[in-house]
């Protein structure tokens, strides 16, 4: 078929298996998804391939990685903090909290860190408002809660990044698909 | 033990997400009662007479819709609303991770009751690990025979497959949910007609919230009868409130549907944090008319009959609670930007509509607003309301409206520091 298919091959029919043979379209986000593990966000060409497995036209592709938010099409830091300051959370002191890290990494909300490991941004309701302050950090991956933050904890997760960065074998704190196996652990609730 | 929550039932049952504790405590007892025992139509004749009502947002009637379903078009669809994008709302999330198989047990029931093979459950973007999480669970339903071919002797098969959006809160509206499972943007359709005479992939199709199916089970287990007891007599069931803003114990809190305002703040929720006094409640999360705090108010029932009485909707029922140390200037200004954000752009009121409600109201909070720009901001409000593709039209409105009739004060303080400098 074509080089995205080749290289995904497995996961693709996999994916393609969850929907009616004659409804693939709908593999459409799954299929970005994919892309978008490679590099951590999602090429021209990724796209055309995406479509010629889809059988729809580019300009399609494109308009969807445009209408969601968490589909890039340009490169970003390898993390994205996404902290929520959507009504609840502001309640809660969110904005206060952004405001604390953006000096704290010397970057704007929207911006990257000139090393590229980090893009921070403000994101809306992330459905965690009884743990304000609160963000995901979106990789290629996949996606990761961290819940009742504070600037020291924050600060102290990229520095395990950080340290990951430097010693490459190890994986240290970096968000994966695997980790969701914890899910329980990480309990929803704080009231009985 | 007494039983305190039918929902969340985790908080009673350790480790009910694991299989064989879900079991152990009568768990899919209800979807083999249906599948073996009952017709489909029986089924849907129970949810009908429990009173169940949907608790995604609009309120209506579950069986009702079940029996819409066209039975002239084949196949038949099941969806779960899993998009739970509401500001305030965090209660599909807790009942996925931590009770996940009595969801799960509501989707297949619902599927059995409208004759659906295949079910697939919508999550929003972010609940990656939710999403990983449930297909493990599906993968232990389907090795314990619960899912696939032949279940429990019978013809009836059925799968159920998990589907992540990408981050677009108009993905909750249930056409705009069924275009992005189509592989499309997540744009609200033209109805009628609606889902259940053409939904995904233009074939019938119900389309749940994630608390809603929760509740199946229960019914069928124990019969809408009992179901009944619960609540009030328009407003059945137990409901999960979600709890945010300016309260000492933030959370999900699972009640009775009718329980008062007073109860959950101040009885669950351990009232405001510093001493403070309680300003004003968004019962709906950020789509909420914004209601002032008074007695009045706090007394009343939460139901979906008893919030309109007093000027709101109870909607998913995602409790915000703000003291008066909050500005409902502020306050509205954040609701706006957020629907400026979400609007999908489709239709003119509200794509239009909304930006400039958010510009007028960067003019209100820059305190350069004139009486002029209220009144504009008012009147485009209003003009927004009833004339919109899809709801979000009008929750982009709710705050604006109520805001400026209920908290005139906060509004003419922005409004009059610049009158008073002699602009
Ligand atoms: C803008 C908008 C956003 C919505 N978001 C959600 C949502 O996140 N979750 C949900 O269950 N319903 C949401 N709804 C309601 C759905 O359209 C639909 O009414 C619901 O899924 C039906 O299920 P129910 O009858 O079980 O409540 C939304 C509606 C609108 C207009
Ligand atoms: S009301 Fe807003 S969100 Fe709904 S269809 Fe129109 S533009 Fe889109
Ligand atoms: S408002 Fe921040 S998670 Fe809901």
């Amino acid at each position: 078929m074509n080089a995205f298919y080749e290289r995904h091959k497995e996961e693709i029919e996999r994916i393609l298996a969850k929907y009616p043979p004659e409804h693939k379209r709908s593999a459409m986000l799954p299929l970005l998804y994919l892309a978008q593990r490679d590099r951590g966000y999602i090429t021209r060409e990724d796209m055309a391939q995406i479509a010629e497995i889809l059988g729809v036209s580019v300009t399609e592709v494109d308009g969807v990685v445009g209408f969601y938010t968490l589909l890039h099409d340009k490169p970003g830091g390898k993390y994205r903090i996404q902290v929520c300051t959507d009504l609840p959370c502001a309640l809660r002191g969110a904005e206060q909290f952004l405001h604390q890290l953006e000096e704290a990494l010397g970057i704007k909300a929207g911006e990257t860190t000139p090393d590229g490991l980090i893009t921070l941004e403000e994101v809306m309701c992330i459905a965690a408002c009884d743990k304000a302050p609160v963000f995901q950090v979106q990789t290629g991956e996949g996606l990761t809660y961290y819940e009742n933050m504070d600037l020291e904890k924050t600060l102290a997760l990229i520095e395990q990044w950080r340290r990951a960065e430097d010693a490459p074998s190890q994986n240290g704190g970096r968000p994966t698909g695997s980790e969701s196996t914890t899910i329980n652990q990480q309990s929803s609730t704080n009231n009985p | 033990m007494p039983e305190k929550h039918l929902l969340l039932r985790h908080r009673d049952i350790p480790d009910i997400h694991e299989l064989e504790v879900y079991r152990k405590h009568g768990g899919f007892e209800a979807f083999r009662k249906a599948v073996t025992q009952m017709t489909p139509d029986e089924v849907t004749e129970e949810v009908k007479k429990s009173g169940l009502r949907g608790r995604g947002g609009a309120g209506f009637p579950t069986g009702l819709k079940w029996s819409f379903m066209d039975k002239k078009n084949w196949p038949h669809y099941v969806v779960a609303n899993a998009d739970e994008s509401e500001p305030g709302t965090f209660k599909d999330r807790e009942i996925m991770e931590r009770n996940p198989f009595q969801f799960l047990e509501g989707v297949a029931i619902a599927a059995y009751a409208v004759q659906a093979n295949r079910a697939y459950i919508y999550l929003r973007g972010e609940f990656w690990q939710v999403a990983a999480w449930l297909d493990r669970k599906i993968a232990e339903m389907e090795a314990a025979g619960l899912l696939g071919d032949n279940l429990f002797g019978t013809d009836y098969s059925l799968r159920i497959y998990t589907h992540l959006g990408a981050g677009a809160y108009i993905c909750g509206e249930e056409t705009a949910l069924l275009e992005s499972l189509e592989g499309k943007r997540g744009m609200p359709r033209l109805r009628p007609p609606f889902p259940p005479s053409y939904g995904l992939y233009g074939k019938p199709t119900v389309v749940n919230n994630v608390e809603t199916l929760t509740n199946v089970p229960l019914i069928i287990e124990r019969g809408a009868d009992w179901y009944r007891t619960i609540g009030t007599e328009k407003s059945t069931g137990p409901k999960v409130f979600s709890l945010s803003g300016h309260v000492n114990r933030p959370g999900n809190y699972e009640l009775p549907l009718g329980t008062t305002f007073r109860e959950l703040i101040f009885e669950h929720g351990g009232g405001i944090p510093g001493g403070k006094a309680i300003k004003a409640i968004l019962p709906a999360g950020a789509s909420s008319a914004i209601l002032p705090a008074t007695d009045e108010v706090l007394d009343t029932p939460m139901d979906y009959e008893s919030v309109p009485k007093v000027g709101s909707f109870l909607g998913s029922a995602s409790v915000i609670v703000v003291d008066e140390s909050v500005d409902i200037a502020w306050l509205v200004r954040k609701t706006i930007h957020f629907f400026k954000h979400e609007s999908c752009g489709k239709c003119t009121p509200c794509r239009e509509g909304t930006y400039w409600m958010d510009k007028l109201m960067e003019k209100v909070m820059a305190g350069q607003a004139t009486p002029e720009d209220l009144e504009i901001l008012y009147d485009v409000a209003k003009q927004i309301q009833g004339k919109t593709l899809c709801a979000l039209g009008d929750f982009a409105t709710m705050a604006v409206v109520s805001g400026i009739e209920r908290f005139k004060q906060d509004f003419e303080r922005a409004v009059k520091a610049l009158v008073e400098v002699g602009v």
